[in-house]
């Protein structure tokens, strides 16, 4: 019986496209270049993803063939351009497998998602209610819902965390109460990597009638999540962290609820009637994209997301979770080093510092050395002050990185150890 | 770099009053290093030497917020001279402060107004100037002078 299942699943390997980094690597051209006079080893894959010609090719050909403004126009290229604009909608509606494309809004990024559903909020609270964050959030996630407090009266709680850089869902269960209105998360920690456990968080949210919105900016590079499956309220994504280019992203929502929300920005598209006396909305989801969109970079994020089905979610998780074991394996044996987030559940991100060292100063030597990490706070302050460290050296890993550049992360690091210490 | 070199640069300070004899010293000083290697090996053994302020006044009100690391910067009037102490919790920031120190400390506050910081394209380290760097290099150049605009205006 075992050798069958083994030789089916031999069988069916053998259907996918071979996963070759050597091959993928040829279809970014940013990757061929030098940085201080060394090839660039690109480390801030969690910061922003990089473009592969496939999508380089549709944001040309869109500027070279059909560039014109969308949803008005009778003319021919007009109609071109809406067509491929709600093409990439659909795309973007199977990926994440909604219900319905209507649910599947563009914004100019997860920030964008963000404030969007906070604004529509501030008309649905009332004194008292309260709002459910975590220890593990990007500022963009945190601050919004401060000034939604602000502005409503409504309290916010914080699910803390652990030492290993952990959600303590019985400490959530404690904040639950039948004063919760909305559960904020994020789906992977931007400054660790932990993928969170959100389908806990978010049966346990609806038990008690809350709403769930998780920011999955973070999570999109690397998992194919299903929003229907998921059962999620909201879901935020932001293109240029999986292969699309920036200034655009999108928001998913229950139909139920985005009908519920009030219109975030005034403006044209998201009209359907308008005199001086009143003015009627658009449906869904013209209500919420007002004024002219990011129309080519809605249709270069539908190509970002074919490139990446196309090199397949599965194989994208199976490399990238070998790179973080070889990268988690090679780096402790950096004396003084310690990485910060080491729950068994995280993506191709490593946080670390060196006994001693100011990531800042690490980070410098990196770059000198054409070694591209992150080094800060990450957003993140509070998971910072959390462990009472200044920031981290961060290195996060796509699917297109190598072992090779791992070693050379490694011998960078040692050597800005050497020059620093 | 060798030691040699480390004294040389160190006895070179007393040669030189003037803000922009002091900026063409460093300029000659760092075209003697080969590479990048070289000149940071040296901003950071600057770092690590050199005291920079009095711990008592490492409090916020002398931080200036950089986004990566800490730098803390304090001025005292010595006769017509501004004084100048400061530090910072990432040693190449450090090394950063020690050279302005060197250029900017006990002078007129005029000549610390007028002051240009071309210098520091010159030996190499453009980079830092970049607002991505947010190591607190511009906001504290902007700081030593905004000091030297407080004690010009109770010199006069």
């Amino acid at each position: 019986m075992f050798r069958y299942t083994n030789a089916l699943y031999l069988c069916n390997m053998k259907l996918e496209t071979p996963f070759n980094v050597e091959a993928l690597r040829k279809d970014f051209p940013i990757l061929n270049r030098e940085v201080n006079g060394k090839p660039l080893v690109y480390f801030d894959n969690a910061a922003t993803s990089q473009t592969p010609q496939q999508v380089i090719d549709c944001i040309v050909d869109y500027y070279s063939n059909y560039n014109a403004n969308i949803h008005r126009g009778v003319h021919t290229l007009s109609q071109e351009a809406t067509d491929k604009y709600e093409a990439a909608r659909l795309k973007i509606q199977k990926h994440f497998n909604a219900n319905k494309s209507h649910e599947i809004i563009f914004t100019s990024g997860t920030t964008h998602g963000i404030n969007l559903v906070a604004n529509g909020f501030s008309s649905l609270l009332n004194k008292g209610d309260e709002i459910i964050v975590s220890a593990l959030e990007h500022h963009s996630n945190i601050v919004p819902w401060q000034m939604l407090c602000e502005r409503t009266g409504a309290i916010l709680k914080v699910i803390p965390m652990n030492e290993d850089g952990e959600l303590v869902i019985s400490e959530y269960d404690k904040l639950l109460s039948n004063n919760t209105r909305l559960v904020f998360v994020n789906h992977i920690s931007n400054a660790l990597g932990t993928i969170n456990p959100i389908e806990a968080i978010i049966e346990k949210a609806h038990q008690i009638g809350a709403a769930v919105l998780i920011d999955g900016a973070q999570a999109c590079p690397h998992i194919k999540p299903d929003v229907q499956a998921l059962d999620v309220d909201f879901y935020v994504a932001s293109a240029h962290k999986m292969c699309g280019p920036t200034g655009v992203g999108i928001l998913y929502g229950k139909e139920a609820w985005l009908n519920k929300l009030p219109p975030y920005q005034g403006g044209g598209e998201m009209i359907a009637e308008v005199t001086f006396e009143k003015t009627t909305y658009a449906d869904l989801p013209h209500k919420f994209e007002a004024g002219t969109p990011n129309i080519c970079g809605g249709i270069a994020f539908g190509a970002a997301i074919d490139y990446m089905n196309q090199v397949g979610f599965n194989a994208i998780a199976d490399y990238e979770h070998d790179l973080l074991e070889y990268a988690t394996k090679k780096l402790l044996e950096i004396e003084g080093l310690k990485i910060y987030g080491t729950s068994k559940h995280k993506t191709s991100v490593i946080s670390f510092n060196i006994a001693g060292i100011h990531p800042y100063d690490i980070g410098t030597i990196l770059d000198k050395m054409g070694i591209a990490v992150r080094t800060g706070h990450h957003c993140a302050q509070p998971i910072m002050d959390f462990f009472k460290i200044p920031g981290t050296v961060r290195a996060s890993f796509a699917f297109y990185n190598t072992k090779a550049e791992i070693d050379a992360l490694v011998e960078g690091v040692k050597k800005a150890t050497n020059m620093l210490l | 770099m060798n030691s040699n070199v480390t004294i040389r640069i160190f006895a070179s300070k007393e040669n030189n009053v003037n803000i922009t004899d002091i900026q063409n010293d460093i300029i000659d000083e760092f075209s003697m290093f080969d590479d990048w290697e070289e000149r940071y090996q040296y901003m950071i053994d600057l770092g690590k030497t050199l005291p920079l302020i009095n711990e008592q006044y490492k409090t916020d009100d002398h931080l200036i917020k950089g986004c990566q690391s800490r730098v803390w910067v304090h001025a005292d009037l010595e006769s017509d001279k501004v004084v100048f102490t400061a530090d910072s919790d990432a040693i190449i920031t450090k090394g950063i402060i020690a050279i302005l120190i060197r250029v900017f400390s006990n002078q007129n506050p005029k000549d610390i107004i007028d002051a240009n910081t071309d210098f520091i394209d010159k030996i190499g380290l453009k980079e830092h100037l970049s607002p991505t760097r947010a190591n607190g290099l511009v906001s504290m150049i902007k700081q030593l002078k905004m000091y030297a605009v407080a004690y010009q205006t109770q010199l006069s």
